[in-house]
Formats: C-alpha cells, sequence, structure tokens
C-alpha cells in the first residue's frame, strides 16, 4: 500500500512523547511517539524486550505512561480507560483463554464480559466460528486445541464485539507458519472494514507484509512508516554471493571483516550481504576471491534495513572458535547419528522412525511446526528421553548404554535459556563448569575465557535473571560450552533476540564448527535454518523431506516461483504431505 | 444506568458460572477443597489423639511394707498408667533412654517411715524432658494418684469422719476426648485452605496465564472480578465446611449442641479474612508458587499454631499471645469448640463475627487497591 492511500486513513491512535520506566533502569518505552491508523495493519516490530507489550497495555488503558500523551479513539488512555476498554479489541500473549472452558464457553464468557445481546449471539457466534474454521471444535476445551486454533479461539473472542481496533500481542509466537498465515489472512479481511489491527511481532518477515510499522529498539521508536520506506534505504546495496567454493561459513567470517561490508549472513549455499556503498560490489568481489558476476542482487528485505540502521552487524571473528583447538574435520566421522528413533506416549507415536547422521563439522537443522516431534527428537538424542525403538549416538556412545558418557561430550542450549536466575553470572558459569566435571586450574581458565569471551566480565555478580535478553543468551551459550563438547544442541536458540545478538551468535556458532564442532539445532525461524547444512523437515512425527535448504527450497520451485524463500518450502513440503496423507 | 446495570449483572454471572466450571474441572481445586479437608479431619479423628490413658510406667519400690504395696496398688488400679513393678531404679533407666516407657516412679527406702512420722514422705517421678508432654502428664498424674491415695488412707483412718473425696467433674467434653475439640478446630484449618490457599492460587494463575490481564481489556470492573471470585470460592468454602461437620457428627460422634444458624453465621464471617487474604497474596505475587508458599505461611501455619487450635494462646510467650492477635483462626476456634460442645453463646459469637468480618474488610480494601485494574 502506498504511503499516499495511507494518509486518508483515519488516526486511532496518538502517540506523543510516551515515556514508561520500570525501576530506575533504561525506561522500557522512552519518547516514543506515533499514529495508529484504522483500515490496515500496523505492525509493532521489535526483538524481545523493546518494549512492544508495554506499548500495548498503554494503549488498553492497563497501565499508565510516567510521561507523555496517548489518544486511543479519541480518549485519553489516563483517564477514560473503561471507554476505550469498551471500544478496543485485545488479544494478549497466550491468547487469554480459559483453558478448562470449552470453545463456546470462552465465547460466551467473551460475550458477557462484553454485553453482546442476547439475540445477536447466534448470528456473531456463526460467523465468528466459520471464519475461524473452529465449528467443529465448540464442545472441546481450548486447552485441548493446538497452537494455532488456540490463536484462532483467541482472535474470535477478542472480535466478539467487532472493535475498532485490534491490539494483538505477539499472536505468531509458538504458531507454525502455516497458522501464521491463516491467521494473517483473516486479519487482513478485517481491515477492509476498516478496524485498525496492530500486530506486534519480533518476527521480522512479518513486519515486510504490515501496511505501517512502528520499528521499536530498546524501548526506543527507530522507525515509523511503510516496511518498504525502510528497505528503500538499502535498496542497491543488498546481493547474493553464489557460486562459493570451499567454506562459505568462514569466507563469511572474512567477510563480515571487510569495511565496504554491513551485513552478511549464511543463505543455504550462498551468502547475502548488504554493502556500504552501490559501487563497492567489484572490490567486495575480490575479496571473495571471485568476480562482480557472482554477487547477484538481491530484493531487500526489512532485516537488511534493520541492521543497517542498527549500524551493521558485529564482526565476524569468534573469540570462542578462536580459543578452541581444532578437531580433525573432514573424517566425515558421524558424530551424531539417529538410527529410526521412536517415541511412543500411549498409542500417540510423537517420533516416527526418524533417520539421519550428522558428519563431523556439520549443522544440521530439525524444522518443523510446533508440536510434530522436534523436540521429541532431540531430547532422544541428548539422553533426556529414553526412545521407544530404534538407536540414537553421541560421538559414539549409545544412548540407551553409555548416556553419561554421551551427554559429557554435548553441550546443550535450551529453549529460552535454562539458566539460574537467582545465581549470577559468576556463580552460573562456576555452576556449569562443576556439572561437566571440570575441576581445578582448567576450571578457573575456562571460567575466566568465558567471561572474556563474550565480554560478561562487568556482569559477572549481576544475578542471570536481570540480564538483558541478549546477554542471557551468550550466557546460556558460555554454559554450553565450557567443556569445549564435540557436539552441540541447540534449542531454538535466537527466537526472539535481536538481529545483532542473533549474528554474534550464529558467528560463534560458524566459528566452531569451523573448528570441527557438530551442531544440531530445532528452530522454527526460518532464517536459522539458512544455517544448517543439511535440514529434516518434521511433521506429524515423520521426516517428511531431508536435504540442503537448497535442496528442499528448489524441491518446491514452480515456474510462477522460481525462488522460493525457507518459508515457501516449508509451507509446500508440509501441504504436500498432508495431501498426501489425505489421498 | 439501567442497560449498565443489567451489563454488570450479566458479567458477574457469567464470570461466577466460568469460576465453577472451572472448580468442576480442575483437579487441584477438587483436591484443596475436598481430599484435603477429609485427610485432614480423618488425621484428627482417627490419627492424632492428645489424650493420654495407658501410659507405660515404671514403679520402683525400694521397700516392700504393707503401705508401698498399697500405693504401688492404686497406681496399677488407675486408668492412666500402664505399670511394671521393680525393685531397683536401673531397671527402667534403660527403658526410659529408649523411650520404652514414659517414665518412672520410685517409693523410696524409708517411705513408710516416713508416713508414719508425718514427715511428707516423697514419691521420686524420672520423666523423659525429651518430651515434655507426656513428662508433664506422668507427672501431674502421678502426684494426682498419691494424694488421692493419700486422702483415701486418711479418710480410713478416721472412720467416724465423712470420707472426703474429690470428685472431677468435666464440663462439656465429659469424656476428655481430644477428637472432639479437634475436628472443630480442623474445620477452621479447612475454611483456611479453601479461601486462602486455592483462592491465591487460582488467581495467581489468571495471571500466569494472562487471563486476568484479557479480562481487565474488557468492561469489567476490578469490583466484580472481585466478586466473581468471591461468590464461588465463598459457597466452596461453606461447601467443604459443611462436608466436615456431617462427618464430624456422623462419624466421629462429636456433639453438636449449638444451632445451624450459628455454624453458618460463624463460618461465613471467618470466610470474609481467609478469602481478603487469598486475595492480597495472588494480587502481589501474580504467581502461582509463591502464592501457595505464603498462603501456607502466612494463613495455613498460623490457623494451625497460633489459634488456640493445638497450642493453648495463654500458655505461649505474652509476645506470640500478641501476635496470634492478629490471626483470625483465633477468633472462630473458641466459638465453634462451643457451638459443637457448648451450645450456642450469642454474645461470644457475635463479638467473633464482628472481629472476623473487621479483618475481612481491611483485607478486601487493601487486595482491591493493589488489583485495581492496573497490571503495573
Amino acid at each position: 500500500m502506498s504511503p499516499a492511500v495511507t494518509e486518508d486513513k483515519p488516526v486511532l491512535v496518538r502517540l506523543d512523547g510516551v515515556v514508561k520506566r520500570f525501576g530506575d533502569g533504561v525506561p522500557a518505552l522512552d519518547e516514543v511517539s506515533g499514529d495508529i491508523r484504522g483500515g490496515e495493519i500496523t505492525g509493532l516490530v521489535g526483538p524481545d524486550g523493546a518494549g512492544k507489550t508495554t506499548l500495548i497495555r498503554l494503549l488498553t488503558g492497563l497501565m499508565q505512561p510516567d510521561a507523555g500523551r496517548i489518544t486511543v479513539l479519541g480518549h485519553d488512555a489516563r483517564t477514560e480507560a473503561p471507554a476505550i476498554q469498551a471500544a478496543i479489541g485485545y488479544m494478549p500473549q497466550r491468547f487469554g483463554l480459559y483453558e478448562d472452558l470449552s470453545v463456546q464457553e470462552n465465547l460466551d464468557l467473551y460475550a458477557d464480559m462484553r454485553g453482546l445481546p442476547r439475540r445477536d449471539r447466534p448470528a456473531v457466534f456463526g460467523e465468528l466460528l466459520t471464519f475461524t474454521d473452529l465449528k467443529r471444535f465448540t464442545g472441546r476445551l481450548a486447552g485441548k486445541l493446538s497452537g494455532g486454533m488456540k490463536q484462532k479461539l483467541g482472535l474470535a473472542c477478542a472480535l466478539i464485539r467487532k472493535p475498532r481496533l485490534l491490539l494483538l500481542d505477539e499472536p505468531g509466537v509458538g504458531v507454525d507458519p502455516i497458522s501464521r498465515r491463516e491467521l494473517w489472512k483473516m486479519v487482513e479481511n478485517l481491515t477492509a472494514e476498516g478496524i485498525g489491527v496492530v500486530w506486534s511481532t519480533a518476527y521480522l518477515d512479518e513486519a515486510e507484509a504490515c501496511d505501517n510499522v512502528l520499528l521499536m529498539n530498546a524501548g526506543k521508536l527507530l522507525y515509523a512508516g511503510t516496511p518498504s520506506g525502510l528497505t528503500e534505504r538499502v535498496k542497491g546495496r543488498v546481493r547474493r554471493l553464489t557460486g562459493i567454493e570451499g567454506s562459505r561459513r568462514r569466507l563469511l567470517a572474512r567477510l563480515l571483516d571487510e569495511d565496504k561490508v554491513v551485513d552478511g549472513v549464511i543463505q543455504g549455499e550462498a551468502i547475502r550481504l548488504v554493502l556500504v556503498e552501490e559501487d563497492d560490489v567489484d572490490s567486495v568481489a575480490k575479496t571473495a576471491g571471485t568476480d562482480a558476476s557472482h554477487l547477484v542482487p538481491a530484493t531487500p528485505r526489512f532485516e537488511d534495513a534493520f541492521v543497517d540502521m542498527l549500524g551493521g552487524g558485529p564482526s565476524g571473528r569468534s573469540a570462542l572458535a578462536e580459543a578452541q583447538a581444532p578437531r580433525a574435520i573432514d573424517d566425515g566421522w558421524p558424530v551424531i547419528e539417529a538410527r529410526g528413533l521412536t517415541k511412543r506416549f500411549g498409542d500417540f507415536t510423537a517420533a516416527d522412525h526418524i533417520t539421519f547422521d550428522i558428519p563431523r563439522g556439520q549443522i544440521f537443522g530439525l524444522l518443523g511446526p510446533n508440536g510434530a516431534g522436534k523436540s521429541t527428537t532431540f531430547k532422544m538424542l541428548c539422553g533426556l528421553l529414553k526412545p521407544t525403538e530404534g538407536e540414537g549416538r553421541v560421538a559414539g556412545f549409545d544412548l540407551r548404554r553409555d548416556a553419561a558418557e554421551a551427554r559429557n561430550r554435548l553441550g546443550y542450549m535450551a529453549q529460552k535459556f535454562s539458566l539460574y536466575g537467582d545465581l549470577s553470572v559468576g556463580q552460573n558459569l562456576d555452576f556449569f563448569a562443576g556439572v561437566y566435571g571440570l575441576a581445578g586450574r582448567r576450571r578457573q581458565e575456562r571460567i575466566t575465557l568465558m567471561l572474556n569471551i563474550f565480554d560478561l566480565k562487568k556482569h559477572a555478580t549481576m544475578s542471570a535473571k536481570d540480564l538483558p535478553l541478549g546477554l542471557k543468551q551468550r550466557l546460556a551459550l558460555a554454559a554450553a560450552v565450557m567443556h569445549e563438547p564435540e557436539a552441540l544442541f541447540l534449542d531454538e536458540p535466537t527466537s526472539g533476540v535481536d538481529p545483532i545478538t542473533r549474528r554474534e551468535f550464529w558467528t560463534h556458532i560458524n566459528g566452531l564448527v569451523e573448528k570441527g564442532v557438530t551442531v544440531l539445532v530445532t528452530t522454527h525461524f526460518m532464517d536459522e535454518a539458512e544455517y544448517c547444512d543439511r535440514i529434516s523437515l518434521i511433521y506429524r512425527g515423520k521426516s517428511i523431506a531431508l536435504g540442503s535448504p537448497d535442496d528442499l527450497k528448489a524441491k518446491v520451485a514452480t515456474a510462477d516461483r522460481p525462488d522460493p524463500t525457507m518459508e515457501d518450502a516449508f509451507i509446500a513440503l508440509i501441504e504436500a504431505s498432508e495431501q498426501e496423507a489425505a489421498a | 444506568m439501567n442497560a449498565y446495570r443489567r451489563g454488570r449483572t450479566r458479567r458477574l454471572t457469567a464470570l461466577i458460572r466460568k469460576e465453577s466450571f472451572q472448580i468442576v474441572r480442575d483437579p487441584s481445586s477438587i483436591l484443596i477443597a475436598l481430599v484435603l479437608p477429609l485427610i485432614l479431619l480423618f488425621l484428627f479423628g482417627y490419627g492424632v489423639s492428645l489424650d493420654t490413658t495407658h501410659t507405660r510406667v515404671g514403679l520402683v519400690l525400694e521397700e516392700t511394707t504393707p503401705v508401698t504395696l498399697d500405693l504401688a496398688a492404686s497406681f496399677q488400679n488407675s486408668r492412666y498408667f500402664d505399670v511394671t513393678i521393680g525393685h531397683d531404679r536401673r531397671e527402667f533407666a534403660e527403658d526410659l533412654v529408649e523411650s520404652r516407657i514414659g517414665g518412672f516412679l520410685v517409693i523410696p527406702d524409708g517411705f513408710t517411715a516416713d508416713l508414719t512420722a508425718s514427715r511428707h514422705p516423697a514419691v521420686q517421678v524420672i520423666v523423659d524432658g525429651a518430651d515434655p508432654n507426656t513428662a508433664n502428664f506422668v507427672q501431674n498424674y502421678a502426684a494426682g494418684t498419691v494424694s488421692t491415695w493419700e486422702a483415701q488412707r486418711a479418710a480410713e483412718r478416721a472412720l467416724t469422719a465423712t470420707p472426703l473425696l474429690v470428685q472431677q467433674r468435666f464440663w462439656f467434653n465429659p469424656e476428655l476426648k481430644s477428637r472432639n475439640f479437634l475436628v472443630p478446630g480442623s474445620i477452621s484449618i479447612v475454611m483456611t485452605l479453601v479461601g486462602t490457599l486455592l483462592t491465591s492460587m487460582v488467581i495467581a494463575r489468571e495471571w500466569e496465564r494472562g487471563t486476568m490481564e484479557a479480562m481487565m481489556a474488557t468492561p469489567v470492573t476490578a469490583w466484580e472480578l472481585l466478586a466473581g471470585k468471591i461468590v464461588p470460592y465463598f459457597l466452596l468454602g461453606l461447601g467443604s465446611m459443611t462436608l466436615c461437620v456431617i462427618l464430624a457428627v456422623f462419624l466421629f460422634h462429636v456433639p453438636f449442641r449449638g444451632s445451624i444458624l450459628a455454624l453458618y453465621a460463624l463460618s461465613a464471617a471467618f470466610l470474609m479474612p481467609a478469602l481478603g487474604q487469598g486475595f492480597l497474596i495472588s494480587a502481589v505475587t501474580k504467581n502461582q508458587f509463591l502464592a501457595s508458599q505464603l498462603a501456607l505461611l502466612s494463613g495455613f501455619l498460623p490457623s494451625f499454631l497460633l489459634s488456640g487450635f493445638i497450642f493453648e494462646i495463654n500458655s505461649m510467650p505474652t509476645v506470640i499471645q500478641y501476635i496470634s492477635l492478629a490471626v483470625p483462626a483465633r477468633y472462630l476456634i473458641p466459638s465453634l469448640q462451643s457451638v459443637f460442645l457448648a451450645g450456642d453463646i450469642w454474645p461470644m459469637f457475635l463479638r467473633s463475627i464482628l472481629i472476623l468480618v473487621g479483618f475481612g474488610i481491611v483485607l478486601f480494601a487493601v487486595a482491591i487497591r493493589k488489583t485495581a485494574k492496573r497490571i503495573a
């Protein structure tokens, strides 16, 4: 949608110098000003901790700003909160559903809360249930619905009394890409009726689809306007380096230290680069040891522009990898092996004969929607779950017989960083060093090294729970690699963190892999999938596709979609599998 | 205005209905409201007994005369003691250390001579101080047995005089069954569990799951949210109480001498501070784990220890006695015991009810300030 059209749309929310503080630290929101209009989707975009949830809560009148003014639908959020609450729809994170009430009972409750007249109910419920495709499930308890269905029910509850402004707080979290697309389409239909939608997200690819975005980072509004207005700034500077010979990871590390490169990430077999100047193509090609024809222009993405705006990605050097002694790398020895791994819970098969192996020095990804079985497979391979059938090996140790030996050779970084929040950074490192059996001088050396490498020294006495998300993530990685494991298990390692932290993280991982560490990663984050050498797409407990990211993309390429994204591949492969199952 | 009121009624009934569904479907509320009370009641009905009959003691006869044998016989006939006779204190030393006996008594050499010379003969009582309850009991009852025996002897000798006998009468609990006062007391514990523990946890759960936030973003008011919780858990608390009373009366045969009205009036009054406390805890913690810990520490334990339920308040150190003034259960338990064992004593009940309602109002006032539709 062009900015000109946007101008005609009514302003529903006006933010004017809004400040919100919690405690003495950096304000959660710092002088945020902007407009939200009706009839379009406004993306509230930023990493976790950027201030998105706080801003939404201020819009609902459930929180008060410390300074500034918020006007929602003509009402002052400070003094007229009840009037605002009567006219908006709000879906908080985790959807605000009562899990032990049925779908219908949840709808009834919200209808009563919002005073929907009884005579209107059959029509409204009918419409909402059709719209969300939940008609068949009205009697089912909300807690027994899948993530995607919960999200739709949450949306239905927020829409009971056709609001003029709909606030959705991270509706895409914990929901697979297919459900996410469905929800997006539903919300788009609402804007046609003039409803203003605020969609908050940490996924930058979601931001691209919005009509307007408010881009937030660390409490500050970085950009307000159309997504294309933002990507405009990197226009012509985004290139894909193809036809790479040798290690693309090593090349990326070198390129990131080049002055003329703002940002770079691995994209399957290629490297995506943002250059400082459009004309830097030749010199960058020279550094890469190739010619300019291999630097193919690419469509700028929101993330390219965001990183550019934040001043570019971090260096490509990993002090962690440099401190690590290299292991024999090209021997092709499978460090992680899964042979027909199967896990049944009662009559439910969570993982069904999963087989793959990961040669030394490779990154392998388990990709799939929530509940597909990737976590189950992952847990069996790090010895946390006993397989019902099949076998798994790590570094040659059978997970059934020598689980302890195997576990000593792997580093594990759990989803949401399983650190001890009440222990300080130093105590956490000390604890994990102890767990991994490091003692004496070596223990001290490793802890000091970790504090230095991850720049945690000045936070060493801080409680882990008080760290900003980016530092938590660093600490979690430090704890997992303390004992120089041969294999690294990463469970959704960078979901929600800002793109700079994510790049830093992958720089370390890439560096370690170059030194011969083997990595297994689960993710539903398409960008992370691109870093993998190979991917297994898990759906309904089965591996439905196995191959390199480029293989998987090539599989779903069609005449009208010659260059599919990872997400396109994901969705197309799952849909194909569903059709096969139905046939 | 009328439409507004209609909306309010509808919201309130919807909230109450929702809560009732949740209570019925959530195993943890069934556990706290039904199973836990049953366990407690059975524990106090059968398991815990503060009655001490037939305590095993040793009796050392250092001299054997008709007089000492007569005294020994009166110990043997006592229903409080189960006596083993010996002739040397060393025979019982080990038994006492191993807690096989509650204590031993020594009738010393020269007892008969002292007695005939009216020189106030002494009987030595040796008890295990590590078990003060039993020690006190043995000491007191041994003293009692000896003085009864002395009185009897005096009466027998002065045949002409009217025999003077002390006849003990215990009012209200003639069988001195601890069950009879423990069971009414445990009913107040049960109501604390439902009112404070369960309520604080279900509200904290709403904060944790984000449903509280979703509700608050609707036109509902803080008062409606509060009332929507109070009504169901108030009724659930009364339900648990009723279940306990039925069991107490029909299964444990605890007498019920007061009126149903007094029972419900007192229980209802007690549920106010209990619920208020539950609300306050959840509003402050917003976390189920913390809420349950706080509820146990600030609700359950004081009701148990500082309410006169098990330990006599009058025998507590003065500071603790003052602290116990802030424990609502201490105002309920004596009244509730009266309802069961004595009958209606309305002046006492009214005073308790007044104090309990006062507690309730204060707690609710603070809780609503904390909940007032704000997240932070």
